[in-house]
């Protein structure tokens, strides 16, 4: 085929023609049409979202009807103070991202920056807190399905080190960005300033986050250990902990059942030679296996959406150090925004199903 | 072999036999289907021809554009389908009733254990069979369960069919009332055999019931005939082939002319050696721990489960001798 | 891959390319059509990658039917081994489900065609639109790779716990199906968004053409249930890598949740199959009878209704699963409920008929035999809905031949109606009409005879993916054996109809038929912005002011 092509309109005059700007798209007719367009669409894609996570919260209702005392049993292990702190710092995020899409609107470039730029940073702790929760539960052997390992008092925790596995690729990051930030310096580039300046802190704020569940994560299982180890030798290094290990011990009854077989303070406590009757215990692979297959799968899930969200974050911080938005033009930042606030929402809902159910 | 509609009297264009209490009332709401579909077909076809015909382009002629919009004829064909289809509806639910309420007392319990591909109905005398044998006349209820995937009980003379989740107890019941020999199909999708997996119903007197029964209960006496009598009921014959008989096709590996031949194994749990001798050793431990010496060739996703608890030690004894007597059997020509 | 190639060959078949702008000859080059973002090049893009893919599920179809012809009674002398068998239905169906029937209306008629019917430039979002295509070649070569690795075997259900220990490639083909579902998302998002924010004036809802109504309904059902087929392939797919356990019954998890999981999406995924063929059968119907639609409003309604109780009804395909009788129960009556919006379709085409004017063209023929056999399989659906009757139907060749009359006798042959139709405005080629009615023809015997034996099947009792079976059975095996053959043989007819005008076929006028829908008002191919002005939008079905002009060959709006 010829490349002849006869004389026609070519897109830069037919933009020109309508009088189009560069940041309306040629076949919307003004930019009312372009953002109704795009907010449509993206409270459309928030509903397959919504559907999407439905199956999984399906899923959840079923299996908690079916089985209520694993669901009791197995939310003791998950730390209900990492799973408050990321709560808050999602809302926290969902306020800066609001602020973001005001800021858009005012074109106040610096401000709109540096609220994206904390958003950015709050997921990034998120992300830092969830780690260590992972990590820790894998240490323990709470593996969905069946890798789970059935607990038992005294166990050797694992020596993988699974927090360091899941901290090596925010380090890669943070090495880029790190030297993205120094090539922007000596560049003395302003826009690739304004760029790096929010990722470096956004990818530090991710060991911020894991500093942060390590020390809530520590307190916890002190409580813990001297709870279930009754008169292990190890309580006495414990003793100036007294008072909050019997608040624990009282709060957190069913962390005795794990082999204290004579501690019968909770219903579906078992006697030695009940262990051996796969209906009466929930500490197994079909029972708790299950529980952390459905809290990997959700929170896992939710997860991957922050990181989806943690991405087109930066695509906006990057449109707006070439200041781009303006009054008639935020949509992007809107239409992030809606599905920040949208990941915030099914967290919401994921703290109290998982970490409160005792 | 000439393929025919009527194989038999009793069977119809349309239908098998009808040989339970329920066949009568489901084909009785499927011939009533079929009218009410005919007389909503045949109209909508004849209006269709009758119209292309009569208002078909051609010179001299021109349709009108005003036909448009017609309430009343719009209303009516909205309400009446609207009430046929409820019709349908309530019958359906009328039969589906009477197959799901309680089966009346005096059932003929059987445990019917589905697996890859076969068939095993227990029986309260505790006699197993390959087949099912029911009596005539008397409600007999399945109680079923499948030992690893989905299966599916399906009698088609019945009319009665049921899906066996693994993990679950599915019930099904039903009276015959015609003594005879009958289809029992797998309806769910099970895997490689899953065509393979189906066996006879045989609905027979009380009496005949009852010297079934006592029969079924006691082993042959000779050992050879005992382990035959074994390979016949136990299920193997679903994948091994043996003498004349059983799956040609696979997926076990052929008795024929195995006893006494070295046995390539695959890298297992047992990884003492890369061949062993068919022994009654081999035998024992391929029906109680397959997984411990897997034979090459054979390890893929049609694996022999274990029979541990299943079998006794004298039973796997009597397989083995079965499996000697054919040592000088042609294993079947693979393609 | 021909999916990608194949467009190059679309404009080299224009010899006056250069003399007129249409949107094939507007640029040209591999890159072109690699990134094109006009809708009418990603539309026909998507009509070779569905082609392609329905050539490779009919062969597949064509393997079980000849392994069928005989009993197979000894499995090791069949054609195919009980395996291979299977593996060939799990594709064919996996292939004609995911990659064919539900893109084919509306991802290649609907893309190229929502745009010009509605009277706008391009849909809401084109890159979206280009991206939705490239995840549907994405899904497309891991189906590719599980046809080709150790086979997939599981059926296109994927029912566990079977498909948890199957050997075959379960993951690529769960994640194959993972990424079409979002090709299917964001092509429903894309359609709603235009429809509802870019209607140019005058274009009110009830002006849209019946076609835009089905598209529509069927985009809020690929919006509303293919996330939650995504999450459950998701689920499937870390069942097998990570034994989470919800669908296993070994780890107490259960097999039942996974088709009430399944089903969910996969019911309203039959609704996504047919609504946009009863679109086409409703433009088919009144344009070749020179005559408005009758009933518009009716036919509206009915297509959201269809597309919000089909969200009620899936467990209809679990009768004899054993969920609770109330459920079954329930389940059964709101079945029943769809049976009406499409029973009040087919009366509503038949009165476009009466005192129209009927051209027995290609495009008619194909419309007629999609109302015979749809009428067929929403008939024998009836037995299916009843519980009764389903207690013995369920899972034989009842079924399989109730859903073909449905899916091939209703969304195929509509599929090659609209085809025929729009073909002229697609390529700018008339096609030799003889040729399209001879394929209609040979087509419509052929299915009647592949697919009215497996009734009779069915109620005798013949279970569904069986590889061997009866003798008894021989003679309708056969039967649909010599069926399906004569079948494929008419499809080659259609095929080569089309092929053969696009090197011989002459030019096409702007309005072959004397339709009355905007994508008529623009020249054929239309050009690169659709319309040069804006154009007038009227009443899509008023038919008295369309008038024939022997001169051109062509159809025009009296002014």
């Amino acid at each position: 085929m010829t490349t002849a092509v006869a004389p026609s309109p070519t897109d830069h005059e037919h933009d020109a023609h309508h009088e189009h700007p560069a940041w309306l798209a040629h076949h919307f007719d003004d930019a009312e049409q372009q953002f109704d367009a795009g907010k449509l669409g993206m409270w459309i894609f928030l509903v397959t979202e919504v559907l999407f996570f439905s199956g999984m919260f399906c899923a959840y209702a079923l299996y908690r009807n079916r089985n209520p005392e694993v669901f009791e049993f197995c939310s003791t292990f998950l730390n209900e103070k990492l799973g408050a702190i990321n709560t808050g710092v999602l809302l926290f995020s969902s306020l800066t991202m609001a602020w973001a899409v005001r800021a858009s609107q005012l074109k106040q470039t610096k401000t709109l920056i540096g609220m994206l730029g904390a958003t950015l940073g709050c997921a990034a702790i998120f992300l830092g807190v969830k780690a260590v929760e992972y990590s820790h539960k894998w240490g323990l052997g709470l593996f969905p399905g069946k890798y789970y390992v059935s607990q038992v008092e005294g166990a050797p925790h694992s020596t993988v080190p699974y927090l360091w596995y899941l901290c090596i690729p925010a380090l890669i990051l943070l090495v880029a960005f790190v030297l993205y930030y120094v090539y922007a310096f000596v560049s003395a580039s302003k826009f690739h300033l304004r760029v790096a300046g929010p990722l470096v802190v956004a990818a530090s704020c991710f060991f911020g986050g894991v500093k942060l569940g390590q020390v809530l994560e520590a307190e916890e299982s002190h409580g813990d250990s001297h709870a279930s180890a009754g008169a292990d030798a190890h309580g006495h290094e414990h003793s100036d902990h007294a008072g909050h290990d019997h608040a624990k011990e009282v709060s957190a009854p069913s962390v005795n059942l794990l082999g204290e077989a004579e501690v019968v303070t909770h219903d579906v406590a078992v006697s030695p030679a009940e262990t051996n009757t796969p209906e009466s215990n929930v500490n197994q692979k079909g029972m708790a296996g299950l529980f952390f297959s459905i809290y990997y799968c959700m929170t896992g899930v939710h997860a991957f959406h922050i990181l989806g969200g943690m991405a087109v974050i930066t695509w906006l911080i990057v449109k707006s150090a070439r200041f781009e938005f303006h009054s008639k033009y935020y949509g992007p930042v809107d239409n992030v925004g809606l599905y920040w606030h949208l990941v915030d929402f099914i967290w919401i809902y994921l703290f109290p199903l998982l970490y409160l159910i005792t | 072999m000439i393929p025919t509609f009527l194989a038999d009297i009793n069977d119809t264009f349309w239908f098998p036999k009808q040989a339970s209490t329920f066949a009568h009332d489901v084909d009785w709401l499927y011939n009533a289907i079929v009218y009410i579909s005919v007389a909503f077909f045949v109209p909508i076809v004849a209006a269709m021809i009758y119209f292309t015909v009569k208002y078909r382009e051609r010179p001299g002629y021109k349709g009108s554009f005003e036909a448009l919009h017609n309430t009343t004829i719009e209303v009516l064909w909205s309400v009446i389908p609207t009430f046929i289809a409820g019709w349908i509806f309530w019958q359906g639910l009328l039969g589906y009733l009477d197959m799901q309420s309680p089966p009346p007392a005096g059932t003929e319990d059987i445990k019917v254990i589905a697996k890859k591909w076969s068939w095993n109905f227990k029986y309260p005398n505790g006699a197993e069979s390959p087949e099912l044998h029911v009596p005539v006349g008397r409600p007999s209820k399945m109680i079923m369960r499948s030992e690893d995937v989905n299966h599916g009980f399906y009698v088609p003379s019945f009319r009665v069919k049921r899906d066996i989740i693994p993990g679950r107890f599915h019930y099904s019941w039903f009276t015959p009332t015609l003594e005879g020999t009958y289809d029992l199909f797998c309806s769910e999708y099970c895997g490689d055999n899953h065509s393979t997996m189906n066996t006879k119903v045989f609905v027979e007197s009380e009496e005949a019931y009852a010297k079934f029964l006592a029969e079924a209960i006691k082993e042959p006496e000779d050992i050879v005939e005992r382990g035959k009598w074994l390979y016949e009921r136990k299920g193997c014959k679903t994948c091994h082939y043996a003498g004349k008989e059983g799956s040609a096709a696979g997926p076990g590996p052929s008795y024929n002319g195995s006893w006494g031949k070295p046995v390539p194994l695959v890298k297992g749990a047992d990884a003492s050696g890369k061949e062993t001798l068919f022994d009654e050793e081999y035998v024992l431990n391929s029906i109680m721990d397959p997984d411990r010496q897997r034979r090459k060739g054979y390890e893929g996703a049609g694996n022999m489960q274990s029979y541990k608890g299943q079998l006794k030690i004298e039973q796997v004894e009597a397989l083995a001798a079965f499996i000697k007597s054919l040592e000088s059997e042609t294993p079947p020509a693979k393609k | 891959m021909s999916v990608v190639t194949n467009p190059v060959t679309m404009p080299a078949t224009h010899p006056e390319a250069g003399k007129e702008d249409n949107y094939l000859t507007h640029s040209s080059g591999f890159l072109s059509w690699a990134l094109t973002l006009d809708h009418k090049r990603i539309g026909m893009m998507y009509l070779v990658g569905v082609m392609s893919a329905f050539a490779l599920g009919g062969v597949l179809a064509l393997m079980i039917r000849l392994h069928l012809w005989t009993p197979n009674l000894e499995a090791n002398q069949a054609w195919l081994l009980n395996k291979t068998y299977n593996q060939v239905f799990t594709l064919h169906g996996a292939v004609m489900v995911f990659l064919f029937i539900i893109p084919s209306i509306p991802a290649a008629l609907g893309n190229f065609l929502l745009p010009i019917m509605l009277g706008t430039k391009d849909v809401a979002f084109p890159r979206l639109n280009l991206g939705s295509f490239y995840l549907w070649i994405a899904g497309a070569i891991f189906f590719l790779f599980s046809l080709f690795a150790t086979g997939l075997d599981t059926g296109w259900t994927f029912y566990t716990p079977y498909s948890i220990e199957s050997q075959g490639p379960v993951i690529a083909a769960t994640l194959g199906v993972f990424i079409l579902g979002f090709s299917s998302i964001f092509t429903g998002l894309n359609f709603i968004v235009t429809i509802n924010t870019m209607r140019p004036p005058g274009m009110t809802w009830f002006r849209m053409p019946l076609f835009l109504w089905a598209v529509y309904s069927t985009s809020i059902i690929q919006v509303l249930a293919t996330p939650v087929l995504g999450i459950t392939m998701l689920l499937l797919a870390a069942e097998k890598l990570l034994g989470i356990g919800i669908f296993d019954s070994r780890l107490n998890g259960d097999p039942i949740a996974f088709q009430h999981f399944f089903w969910f999406y996969s019911h309203p995924a039959v609704y996504i199959m047919i609504l946009p063929a009863m679109g086409i059968i409703s433009e088919l119907m009144s344009v070749h009878s020179h005559k408005g639609i009758f009933g518009y409003r009716m036919i509206a309604y009915s297509s959201v209704a269809i597309a919000l109780f089909g969200f009620l009804v899936w467990g209809h395909h679990m009768f004899t699963s054993g969920m609770a009788d109330v459920t079954t129960i329930v389940f059964s009556a709101l079945t029943f409920t769809v049976s009406i919006p499409s029973a009040i379709k087919v009366f509503n085409w038949i009165g476009t008929m009466y005192q129209g004017t009927v051209s027995l063209n290609t495009p008619m023929v194909y419309a007629l035999a999609f109302i015979f056999l749809f009428t067929i399989g929403g008939l024998t659906g009836l037995f299916l809905g009843a519980l009764s009757t389903d207690m013995h139907l369920h899972a034989t060749y009842f079924v399989i031949a109730h859903f073909h009359y449905v899916m091939m006798g209703g969304t195929l042959i509509a599929f090659l109606g609209g085809l025929f139709h729009w073909w002229p405005k697609m390529t700018g080629k008339m096609f030799n009409d003889f040729g399209g009615i001879l394929s209609a023809s040979i087509i419509f015997v052929g299915f009647n005879l592949t697919f009215l034996p497996q009734f009779v099947l069915g109620t005798r009792g013949m279970p569904r993916r069986y590889a061997s079976y009866k003798p008894e059975f021989q003679l309708l095996h056969q039967l649909s054996t010599i069926g399906a053959l004569m079948l494929g043989v008419g499809l080659l007819v259609a095929l080569l109809v089309l092929l053969h005008s696009l090197f011989y076929g002459s030019k096409a006028p702007k309005n072959p038929w004397g339709g009355a829908t905007l994508e008529w008002e623009c020249s054929s191919p239309p050009p690169h912005d659709n319309f040069s002005s804006a154009p007038t939008v009227g009443d899509p079905y008023d038919f008295s002011k369309i008038e024939f002009d022997p001169k051109t060959g062509s159809y025009f709006k009296k002014k």
